[in-house]
């Protein structure tokens, strides 16, 4: 189980990120898009933008409701998904694969360990 | 982001269930609080259920647009009015022309304020035998029976029906469906009601919804509504679906919903409800609030309610600004959403009277942007209802 999603960490907002060199990939857990339900609209951020940690830089919306997404950690955009925003039954079909939402590069690659990992969420989805 | 997918509900725990909670859990329902009951907002729906519809409030949507959905609506206030001049006692405080509703006849009608404002929206049927049958808002139930109780003659009294259940099926099929149990459905006209017996349970049964599909409001003995339900999912055609569907459905056809698109500070004749002030009221006005609504139907209103269409793929949620294209404040959304059927965001909101027009270009203001959108005809989906 430990292995699983080794490389993966989570955050209490529900995104998931996973780290290649100081580039950060992030997108909402396969739980989020769960709970969200169907998705018909996702906003992504700028390229370049440069965004705080926990600050909300994405939106999705479901049929019923608008929600943010937040950035994870602090750095920049330099890649969005943008076949999400075309289609977003991308992210409930595949939520922590294709639907991935954006990279950025980070200021500062120590704090993704500082994220959960796979059984901290877990553990962390048992508790809500 | 979990924490906002659902409004936020200011109603204080512990919340009321319907007669059928048990049953929605049973099924997957994913319970959310809603006018102070605890409510199936849409399913997971599992085992012979799935090969239907796999639940959600898009497939219950849709299922109820090409088949049947079946809707718990047993939080909506229910009562029956009961006396030789409880019509009469009615028209006091209604525009609708209830003195003319014939026995077996249901009719869509306002309680309005003194300023002519809108207490609530309801149906009123006639039971015959002196007995009138009310279905009212959860959210208003206990104003209105108050309120109603507060201005009867002595001859006539109001009783709140708590023991019963409400389920509404909806769609295409309904009709089928409901005929197999109890053949009598299906010479129901649009709005008749009829006590009927389904699957051997005795039921008062109209033919309305709010979904701009067919289909009928079944009120049932809470011990029965097990059941009822029971037996109208058995059909192949039917699912259950929860109040996310049944907000969406409404929104498309045009249908308001109390709170968002009417209240209080809203009239008829701003809301486009003007059709539901009977020709014989038109002549005497003497409903609360009448005379300020005969100004407002004779002068005109400052605002309409309107259909509006974002272009793209945005939604546009209730409170949205909207602002005319020459950047003046226009008015505000009052319901907004994504509507599954027509795979488009839409909206219903007020704005000024020279912006009303079909076909006006606007702004909506979707997180502080500007994004364009158009007053649309409404209903958005044409309504399907039985002749």
């Amino acid at each position: 189980m430990a292995s699983k999603n080794a490389d993966k960490r989570y955050t209490k907002d529900h995104e998931w990120v996973t780290l290649d060199g100081d580039i950060a990939t992030v997108g909402i857990t396969d739980h989020a898009q769960e709970q969200l339900g169907e998705l018909v609209f996702i906003e992504l951020p700028a390229l370049e933008r440069v965004i705080a940690a926990s600050e909300a830089c994405a939106v999705v919306e479901s049929v019923k409701a608008a929600s943010d997404v937040y950035a994870p950690l602090a750095g920049k955009i330099v890649e969005t998904n943008d076949t999400i925003v075309e289609d977003p039954s991308i992210v409930n079909s595949d939520a922590e694969g294709e639907g991935w939402f954006f990279r950025m590069e980070l200021d500062n690659t120590d704090d993704f360990e500082a994220l959960m990992d796979q059984d901290a969420y877990d553990e962390f989805l048992e508790s809500l | 982001m979990i924490e906002n997918a659902l409004p936020d509900d200011p109603t204080p725990t512990p919340l009321k269930t319907t007669p059928l909670d048990a049953w929605h859990r049973r099924l997957g329902a994913r319970m959310v609080p809603f006018a102070g009951y605890a409510m199936p907002v849409q399913y997971d729906l599992t085992g012979e259920l799935a090969t239907r519809c796999k639940g959600g409030v898009m497939a219950e949507h849709l299922h109820t647009r090409t088949a049947a959905g079946l809707f718990d609506v047993s939080h909506m206030g229910q009562a029956k009015l009961l006396g030789a001049t409880a019509a009469a006692a009615l028209e006091r405080l209604v525009p609708g022309d209830i003195l003319g509703l014939k026995p077996g006849r249901q009719r869509y009608t306002l309680l309005t304020n003194e300023a002519g404002g809108i207490k609530d929206d309801l149906m009123v049927a006639n039971l015959g035998n002196e007995t009138l049958f009310l279905v009212v808002n959860a959210s208003r139930k206990d104003d209105d029976f108050t309120h109603i109780a507060a201005t009867l003659p002595a001859a006539v009294t109001l009783e709140p029906q708590e023991e019963r259940a409400l389920l509404a099926l909806q769609g295409p099929e309904a009709a089928a469906v409901l005929s197999g149990l109890a053949p009598e459905a299906a010479q129901l006209r649009f709005m008749a009601v009829a006590a009927l017996t389904i699957a051997g349970i005795p039921c008062l049964v109209s033919r309305s919804g709010y979904t701009g599909e067919d289909g009928y409001e079944i009120s049932v003995p809470a011990t029965d509504a097990e059941a009822l339900a029971d037996a109208l999912i058995a059909h192949p055609a039917v699912v259950p679906a929860g109040l996310g569907a049944r907000d969406s459905l409404r929104l498309e056809a045009g249908l308001c919903l109390y709170g968002n698109d009417i209240d209080e500070l809203t009239t008829p004749v701003e809301a486009g409800l003007t059709w539901v002030i009977g020709k014989r009221r038109k002549m005497e006005w003497d409903f609360p609030g009448g005379l300020a609504v005969r100004d407002q139907l004779d002068n005109g209103p400052h605002r309409k309610r309107v259909g509006i269409r974002p272009e793209g793929r945005a939604p546009a949620r209730a409170q949205t600004d909207i602002v005319a294209t020459d950047g003046t404040a226009a008015g505000t959304i009052t319901s907004g959403g994504f509507g599954p059927s027509l795979n488009a965001p839409i909206a219903m909101g007020y704005v000024r009277k020279d912006l009303a027009t079909d076909g006006t270009p606007l702004h909506v203001i979707v997180r502080g942007k500007p994004l364009p959108a158009v007053v649309a005809p409404l209903p958005f989906v044409p309504h399907r209802y039985a002749t």
